[in-house]
Protein backbone atom coordinates (compact mmCIF):
# COMPACT_ATOMS: atom_id res chain seq x y z
CA UNK A 1 0.00 0.00 0.00
CA UNK A 2 1.32 3.33 -1.29
CA UNK A 3 1.61 5.80 1.89
CA UNK A 4 -1.13 8.77 1.71
CA UNK A 5 1.94 10.85 2.46
CA UNK A 6 3.63 10.62 -0.83
CA UNK A 7 -0.17 10.01 -2.69
CA UNK A 8 -0.78 13.70 -1.58
CA UNK A 9 2.87 14.81 -2.68
CA UNK A 10 1.71 13.44 -5.75
CA UNK A 11 -1.08 15.39 -6.22
CA UNK A 12 0.09 18.63 -5.04
CA UNK A 13 2.64 18.15 -8.20
CA UNK A 14 0.05 17.19 -10.72
CA UNK A 15 -2.01 20.00 -9.25
CA UNK A 16 0.13 22.52 -10.55
CA UNK A 17 1.43 20.92 -13.55
CA UNK A 18 -2.36 21.31 -14.64
CA UNK A 19 -2.08 24.90 -13.34
CA UNK A 20 -4.62 24.24 -10.60
CA UNK A 21 -5.32 27.73 -9.14
CA UNK A 22 -4.73 25.70 -5.57
CA UNK A 23 -2.22 27.30 -3.29
CA UNK A 24 -1.59 27.64 0.54
CA UNK A 25 -1.54 30.95 2.05
CA UNK A 26 2.04 32.04 2.59
CA UNK A 27 1.50 32.17 6.64
CA UNK A 28 -0.22 28.95 6.27
CA UNK A 29 3.00 27.24 4.60
CA UNK A 30 4.88 29.07 6.85
CA UNK A 31 2.70 27.76 10.35
CA UNK A 32 3.24 24.35 9.17
CA UNK A 33 6.65 24.07 8.70
CA UNK A 34 7.25 25.85 12.43
CA UNK A 35 4.90 23.38 13.46
CA UNK A 36 6.50 20.25 11.81
CA UNK A 37 10.04 21.69 13.00
CA UNK A 38 8.94 21.62 16.58
CA UNK A 39 6.99 19.03 16.84
CA UNK A 40 10.41 16.74 15.82
CA UNK A 41 12.45 18.94 18.51
CA UNK A 42 10.26 18.36 21.00
CA UNK A 43 9.93 14.56 20.60
CA UNK A 44 13.28 13.98 20.18
CA UNK A 45 14.03 16.62 23.32
CA UNK A 46 11.24 14.28 24.93
CA UNK A 47 13.03 11.00 24.06
CA UNK A 48 16.20 11.86 24.71
CA UNK A 49 15.21 12.95 28.46
CA UNK A 50 14.91 8.91 28.32
CA UNK A 51 18.32 8.21 27.41
CA UNK A 52 21.67 8.06 28.51
CA UNK A 53 23.45 10.69 26.79
CA UNK A 54 27.21 8.83 26.58
CA UNK A 55 26.40 7.00 23.77
CA UNK A 56 25.47 10.03 21.63
CA UNK A 57 28.76 12.00 21.73
CA UNK A 58 30.11 9.85 18.39
CA UNK A 59 27.25 9.87 16.56
CA UNK A 60 27.21 13.56 17.37
CA UNK A 61 30.55 14.40 16.22
CA UNK A 62 30.38 12.01 12.92
CA UNK A 63 27.36 14.28 11.70
CA UNK A 64 29.12 17.39 12.01
CA UNK A 65 32.26 16.36 10.29
CA UNK A 66 30.39 14.61 7.58
CA UNK A 67 28.00 17.34 7.40
CA UNK A 68 30.87 20.15 7.19
CA UNK A 69 32.93 17.59 4.46
CA UNK A 70 29.87 16.85 2.39
CA UNK A 71 30.00 20.54 0.03
CA UNK A 72 34.22 20.00 0.32
CA UNK A 73 33.43 16.77 -1.71
CA UNK A 74 30.63 18.21 -4.11
CA UNK A 75 31.72 21.13 -4.58
CA UNK A 76 34.68 20.13 -7.47
CA UNK A 77 32.41 17.91 -9.24
CA UNK A 78 29.88 20.68 -9.34
CA UNK A 79 32.50 23.56 -10.86
CA UNK A 80 34.57 21.29 -13.15
CA UNK A 81 31.37 18.44 -14.27
CA UNK A 82 28.37 20.93 -13.91
CA UNK A 83 30.17 23.77 -14.85
CA UNK A 84 28.96 26.00 -12.12
CA UNK A 85 30.88 29.28 -11.81
CA UNK A 86 32.52 29.01 -7.95
CA UNK A 87 29.53 31.31 -6.48
CA UNK A 88 27.17 28.82 -7.93
CA UNK A 89 28.65 26.30 -7.03
CA UNK A 90 29.33 26.50 -3.49
CA UNK A 91 26.01 27.87 -2.90
CA UNK A 92 24.47 24.73 -4.13
CA UNK A 93 27.13 22.37 -2.07
CA UNK A 94 25.79 23.99 0.70
CA UNK A 95 22.06 23.00 0.19
CA UNK A 96 23.06 19.61 -0.16
CA UNK A 97 26.05 19.70 3.02
CA UNK A 98 22.70 20.85 5.03
CA UNK A 99 19.33 18.79 5.29
CA UNK A 100 15.78 18.53 4.68
CA UNK A 101 13.95 17.80 7.48
CA UNK A 102 10.78 16.82 6.03
CA UNK A 103 13.25 14.07 4.22
CA UNK A 104 13.88 13.11 7.84
CA UNK A 105 10.25 13.04 8.74
CA UNK A 106 9.08 11.01 5.88
CA UNK A 107 11.86 8.05 6.37
CA UNK A 108 11.28 7.92 10.19
CA UNK A 109 7.33 7.96 9.09
CA UNK A 110 8.04 5.09 6.47
CA UNK A 111 10.15 3.05 9.45
CA UNK A 112 7.61 3.40 12.14
CA UNK A 113 4.94 2.13 9.30
CA UNK A 114 6.87 -0.73 8.82
CA UNK A 115 7.55 -1.19 13.09
CA UNK A 116 11.23 -0.48 12.21
CA UNK A 117 12.53 1.10 15.52
CA UNK A 118 14.82 4.50 14.79
CA UNK A 119 17.14 5.46 17.77
CA UNK A 120 15.49 8.20 20.01
CA UNK A 121 18.68 10.95 19.44
CA UNK A 122 17.97 10.96 15.46
CA UNK A 123 16.73 14.20 15.83
CA UNK A 124 19.87 15.43 17.67
CA UNK A 125 21.35 14.36 14.35
CA UNK A 126 19.12 16.29 12.25
CA UNK A 127 19.83 19.73 14.44
CA UNK A 128 23.08 19.12 14.16
CA UNK A 129 23.74 18.63 10.62
CA UNK A 130 21.55 21.95 9.55
CA UNK A 131 24.63 24.21 9.97
CA UNK A 132 27.74 22.97 8.80
CA UNK A 133 27.22 22.67 5.27
CA UNK A 134 26.12 26.29 5.42
CA UNK A 135 29.22 27.42 6.41
CA UNK A 136 31.34 25.29 4.46
CA UNK A 137 29.27 26.75 1.43
CA UNK A 138 30.20 29.97 2.28
CA UNK A 139 33.63 29.04 3.03
CA UNK A 140 33.97 27.55 -0.46
CA UNK A 141 31.97 30.78 -2.13
CA UNK A 142 34.23 33.30 -0.46
CA UNK A 143 38.18 31.43 -0.61
CA UNK A 144 37.97 30.11 3.13
CA UNK A 145 36.53 33.38 4.69
CA UNK A 146 33.31 33.91 6.45
CA UNK A 147 33.13 37.74 6.00
CA UNK A 148 33.06 39.02 9.69
CA UNK A 149 30.43 37.31 12.28
CA UNK A 150 27.45 38.33 10.64
CA UNK A 151 27.04 35.14 8.67
CA UNK A 152 27.45 32.46 12.23
CA UNK A 153 25.33 34.80 13.67
CA UNK A 154 22.37 34.75 10.76
CA UNK A 155 22.86 30.45 10.43
CA UNK A 156 22.84 30.33 14.16
CA UNK A 157 19.84 31.82 14.94
CA UNK A 158 17.81 30.57 11.66
CA UNK A 159 14.55 29.85 12.39
CA UNK A 160 14.67 26.42 11.66
CA UNK A 161 17.95 25.68 14.04
CA UNK A 162 16.11 27.99 16.56
CA UNK A 163 12.88 25.52 16.12
CA UNK A 164 15.01 22.36 16.45
CA UNK A 165 17.68 22.35 18.10
CA UNK A 166 14.73 24.71 21.04
CA UNK A 167 12.53 22.02 20.67
CA UNK A 168 14.73 19.72 21.87
CA UNK A 169 16.23 21.54 24.51
CA UNK A 170 12.71 22.09 25.56
CA UNK A 171 11.39 18.77 24.86
CA UNK A 172 14.53 17.28 26.88
CA UNK A 173 14.06 19.93 30.21
CA UNK A 174 10.42 19.20 30.33
CA UNK A 175 10.87 15.10 29.91
CA UNK A 176 7.63 13.31 29.13
CA UNK A 177 5.45 14.54 32.05
CA UNK A 178 5.83 18.39 30.88
CA UNK A 179 5.51 17.26 27.38
CA UNK A 180 2.12 15.00 27.91
CA UNK A 181 0.23 18.36 28.36
CA UNK A 182 1.60 18.83 24.62
CA UNK A 183 0.94 15.59 23.18
CA UNK A 184 -2.55 15.43 21.58
CA UNK A 185 -0.94 18.68 19.14
CA UNK A 186 2.37 17.93 18.61
CA UNK A 187 2.57 14.10 18.26
CA UNK A 188 -1.16 12.74 17.45
CA UNK A 189 -1.45 15.63 14.77
CA UNK A 190 1.46 15.09 13.49
CA UNK A 191 1.01 13.07 10.44
CA UNK A 192 -1.88 15.06 9.55
CA UNK A 193 0.29 17.92 9.75
CA UNK A 194 2.46 16.32 7.11
CA UNK A 195 0.43 15.13 5.04
CA UNK A 196 -0.95 18.97 4.61
CA UNK A 197 2.79 20.40 4.22
CA UNK A 198 3.57 18.07 1.16
CA UNK A 199 0.60 18.71 -0.27
CA UNK A 200 1.56 22.15 -0.34
CA UNK A 201 5.23 20.80 -1.15
CA UNK A 202 3.95 19.34 -4.03
CA UNK A 203 2.59 22.21 -5.55
CA UNK A 204 5.87 23.95 -5.02
CA UNK A 205 7.82 21.43 -6.52
CA UNK A 206 5.68 21.45 -9.74
CA UNK A 207 6.23 25.20 -10.18
CA UNK A 208 10.22 24.74 -9.90
CA UNK A 209 10.26 22.01 -12.99
CA UNK A 210 10.41 24.95 -15.09
CA UNK A 211 13.93 26.23 -13.27
CA UNK A 212 14.53 22.69 -13.99
CA UNK A 213 15.34 23.31 -17.84
CA UNK A 214 17.54 26.50 -16.98
CA UNK A 215 19.08 24.61 -14.86
CA UNK A 216 20.31 22.18 -17.50
CA UNK A 217 20.37 17.85 -17.32
CA UNK A 218 24.02 17.99 -15.39
CA UNK A 219 22.63 19.72 -12.72
CA UNK A 220 19.61 17.44 -12.68
CA UNK A 221 22.01 14.30 -12.99
CA UNK A 222 24.09 15.37 -10.10
CA UNK A 223 20.74 16.08 -7.96
CA UNK A 224 20.07 12.20 -8.18
CA UNK A 225 23.55 10.61 -8.18
CA UNK A 226 24.49 12.55 -5.27
CA UNK A 227 22.16 11.65 -2.80
CA UNK A 228 22.01 7.67 -4.31
CA UNK A 229 26.00 7.96 -3.22
CA UNK A 230 25.50 9.98 -0.29
CA UNK A 231 22.96 7.50 1.10
CA UNK A 232 24.73 4.16 0.82
CA UNK A 233 27.67 6.22 2.01
CA UNK A 234 26.07 7.23 4.96
CA UNK A 235 23.82 4.34 5.16
CA UNK A 236 27.22 2.28 5.96
CA UNK A 237 28.28 4.96 7.91
CA UNK A 238 25.64 4.20 10.22
CA UNK A 239 25.89 0.68 10.78
CA UNK A 240 29.51 0.34 10.56
CA UNK A 241 30.73 3.71 12.20
CA UNK A 242 28.38 4.15 14.50
CA UNK A 243 26.91 1.20 15.37
CA UNK A 244 23.40 2.40 14.60
CA UNK A 245 20.21 -0.42 14.68
CA UNK A 246 19.25 -0.89 10.86
CA UNK A 247 16.49 2.15 11.19
CA UNK A 248 18.94 4.55 12.50
CA UNK A 249 21.39 3.60 9.77
CA UNK A 250 18.39 4.22 7.14
CA UNK A 251 17.58 7.66 8.59
CA UNK A 252 21.33 8.67 8.96
CA UNK A 253 21.67 7.62 5.33
CA UNK A 254 18.72 9.60 4.19
CA UNK A 255 20.07 12.73 6.14
CA UNK A 256 23.38 12.17 4.07
CA UNK A 257 21.49 12.09 1.06
CA UNK A 258 18.78 14.71 1.60
CA UNK A 259 19.13 18.31 0.65
CA UNK A 260 18.03 21.80 2.69
CA UNK A 261 15.50 23.58 0.85
CA UNK A 262 14.44 26.16 4.20
CA UNK A 263 17.58 26.40 5.96
CA UNK A 264 20.05 26.99 3.03
CA UNK A 265 18.47 29.15 0.62
CA UNK A 266 17.66 31.93 2.93
CA UNK A 267 21.77 31.77 4.16
CA UNK A 268 22.64 31.24 1.15
CA UNK A 269 21.01 34.29 -0.53
CA UNK A 270 22.11 36.63 1.94
CA UNK A 271 25.93 35.29 2.41
CA UNK A 272 26.57 35.02 -0.86
CA UNK A 273 24.36 37.20 -2.90
CA UNK A 274 26.15 36.41 -6.09
CA UNK A 275 24.91 33.00 -6.32
CA UNK A 276 22.15 32.26 -8.20
CA UNK A 277 19.69 31.26 -6.19
CA UNK A 278 17.19 29.38 -8.02
CA UNK A 279 20.20 26.48 -8.79
CA UNK A 280 20.53 25.21 -5.75
CA UNK A 281 16.39 25.32 -4.49
CA UNK A 282 15.24 23.54 -8.13
CA UNK A 283 18.04 21.06 -7.68
CA UNK A 284 17.50 20.05 -3.78
CA UNK A 285 13.18 20.30 -4.13
CA UNK A 286 12.84 19.26 -7.42
CA UNK A 287 15.44 16.59 -7.71
CA UNK A 288 16.60 15.35 -4.94
CA UNK A 289 13.61 15.73 -2.84
CA UNK A 290 11.36 13.62 -5.19
CA UNK A 291 14.54 10.94 -5.71
CA UNK A 292 14.58 10.63 -1.79
CA UNK A 293 10.88 10.22 -1.28
CA UNK A 294 10.35 7.83 -3.88
CA UNK A 295 13.43 6.00 -4.68
CA UNK A 296 16.18 6.51 -2.33
CA UNK A 297 14.30 5.98 1.34
CA UNK A 298 12.71 2.42 0.26
CA UNK A 299 16.20 1.60 -1.84
CA UNK A 300 17.90 2.27 1.83
CA UNK A 301 15.40 0.42 3.97
CA UNK A 302 15.64 -2.01 1.92
CA UNK A 303 20.05 -2.23 1.92
CA UNK A 304 19.26 -1.52 5.52
CA UNK A 305 17.53 -4.69 6.43
CA UNK A 306 20.00 -6.74 4.26
CA UNK A 307 23.28 -5.39 6.35
CA UNK B 1 -12.95 73.90 6.52
CA UNK B 2 -10.25 71.99 4.67
CA UNK B 3 -6.70 70.77 6.17
CA UNK B 4 -3.78 72.31 4.83
CA UNK B 5 -1.58 69.73 2.95
CA UNK B 6 2.38 69.43 2.55
CA UNK B 7 4.44 68.09 -0.12
CA UNK B 8 7.05 64.65 0.95
CA UNK B 9 8.05 61.84 -1.61
CA UNK B 10 6.89 58.17 -0.95
CA UNK B 11 9.66 56.16 -1.65
CA UNK B 12 8.42 52.16 -2.51
CA UNK B 13 10.75 49.71 -2.09
CA UNK B 14 9.76 45.74 -3.95
CA UNK B 15 12.31 43.66 -2.93
CA UNK B 16 13.33 40.02 -1.69
CA UNK B 17 12.00 39.04 1.70
CA UNK B 18 15.43 38.39 2.61
CA UNK B 19 16.59 41.99 2.42
CA UNK B 20 13.88 43.11 5.46
CA UNK B 21 16.41 43.56 7.97
CA UNK B 22 18.64 45.12 5.99
CA UNK B 23 16.06 47.94 4.84
CA UNK B 24 14.51 48.46 7.64
CA UNK B 25 17.74 49.14 9.37
CA UNK B 26 18.58 51.69 6.47
CA UNK B 27 15.62 53.45 6.45
CA UNK B 28 15.71 54.09 10.02
CA UNK B 29 19.95 55.25 9.63
CA UNK B 30 19.23 57.59 6.95
CA UNK B 31 16.58 60.15 9.30
CA UNK B 32 12.96 58.64 7.96
CA UNK B 33 10.56 58.84 10.48
CA UNK B 34 9.10 55.05 10.08
CA UNK B 35 7.55 52.79 7.20
CA UNK B 36 5.38 50.40 6.00
CA UNK B 37 5.94 47.35 5.14
CA UNK B 38 3.46 43.89 3.54
CA UNK B 39 4.40 40.90 1.32
CA UNK B 40 3.24 40.79 -2.62
CA UNK B 41 3.26 38.72 -5.13
CA UNK B 42 4.38 39.13 -9.17
CA UNK B 43 6.48 38.10 -11.67
CA UNK B 44 8.50 39.37 -14.57
CA UNK B 45 9.08 38.05 -18.02
CA UNK B 46 12.36 37.06 -19.30
CA UNK B 47 13.98 36.29 -22.76
CA UNK B 48 13.89 32.59 -21.13
CA UNK B 49 10.56 32.78 -19.86
CA UNK B 50 8.46 33.81 -16.74
CA UNK B 51 10.27 34.29 -13.43
CA UNK B 52 7.58 34.22 -10.40
CA UNK B 53 8.01 35.05 -6.84
CA UNK B 54 5.13 33.62 -5.94
CA UNK B 55 5.94 33.15 -1.70
CA UNK B 56 6.29 30.23 -1.11
CA UNK B 57 9.89 29.97 0.69
CA UNK B 58 11.64 32.49 2.23
CA UNK B 59 13.48 33.16 -1.28
CA UNK B 60 10.84 33.34 -3.46
CA UNK B 61 8.75 36.03 -0.95
CA UNK B 62 8.81 39.68 -1.74
CA UNK B 63 7.76 42.67 0.19
CA UNK B 64 6.82 45.79 -0.73
CA UNK B 65 7.89 49.00 1.65
CA UNK B 66 6.90 53.03 1.51
CA UNK B 67 9.19 55.40 3.23
CA UNK B 68 6.96 58.67 3.40
CA UNK B 69 9.81 61.29 4.08
CA UNK B 70 11.70 64.50 2.53
CA UNK B 71 13.08 64.07 -0.81
CA UNK B 72 16.99 64.08 0.04
CA UNK B 73 16.00 61.48 2.58
CA UNK B 74 14.25 59.15 0.02
CA UNK B 75 17.36 59.97 -2.06
CA UNK B 76 20.12 59.18 0.09
CA UNK B 77 18.14 55.70 1.03
CA UNK B 78 17.49 54.65 -2.77
CA UNK B 79 21.45 55.44 -3.38
CA UNK B 80 22.25 53.24 -0.61
CA UNK B 81 19.90 50.30 -1.78
CA UNK B 82 20.96 50.68 -5.39
CA UNK B 83 24.70 50.65 -4.40
CA UNK B 84 24.27 47.85 -1.96
CA UNK B 85 21.47 45.19 -2.63
CA UNK B 86 20.91 46.29 -6.67
CA UNK B 87 23.59 44.31 -8.21
CA UNK B 88 22.89 40.87 -6.63
CA UNK B 89 19.21 41.33 -5.46
CA UNK B 90 15.86 41.85 -7.22
CA UNK B 91 14.99 45.32 -6.15
CA UNK B 92 12.44 48.20 -7.91
CA UNK B 93 12.67 51.67 -7.15
CA UNK B 94 9.87 54.26 -7.57
CA UNK B 95 9.80 57.37 -6.06
CA UNK B 96 6.68 59.61 -6.56
CA UNK B 97 5.61 63.11 -4.83
CA UNK B 98 2.86 62.57 -2.07
CA UNK B 99 0.57 65.24 -0.38
CA UNK B 100 0.67 65.08 3.98
CA UNK B 101 -1.51 66.38 6.53
CA UNK B 102 1.13 66.14 9.54
CA UNK B 103 4.35 67.34 7.96
CA UNK B 104 6.26 67.00 11.46
CA UNK B 105 5.34 62.88 11.17
CA UNK B 106 8.02 62.55 8.20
Amino acid sequence: MIDPLILLFALGVAARLARSDLRFPEPVYEALSIYLLLAIGLKGGVELSHQPLAGLAWPAATAVVLGFAVPFMVFPLLRHLVGLARADAASVAAHYGSVSVVTFAIAVAFLERRGVAVESFMPVLLALMEAPGIIAGVLLARAGSLGGSTVLREVAVNKGIVLLAGGILVGFIAGGDGYASLKPLFSDLFRGVLALYLLELGLVVGGRFPDLRRAGWRLVCFGVVTPAVFGVLGLLCGAWMLGLSAGGAVVFGILMASASYIAAPAAMRMAVPEANPALGISAALAVTFPFNVFVNIPLLARLGGAL
Amino acid sequence: MSAATHRRCQLTIIAEFVLEQRLTAAVGRFGAHGYTVHEVRGASYADDGVRSRDGTGDTDRTIEMKIVCERDVAEAIAGHVLQEFAPNFSVRLLLSEVEVFRPGKY
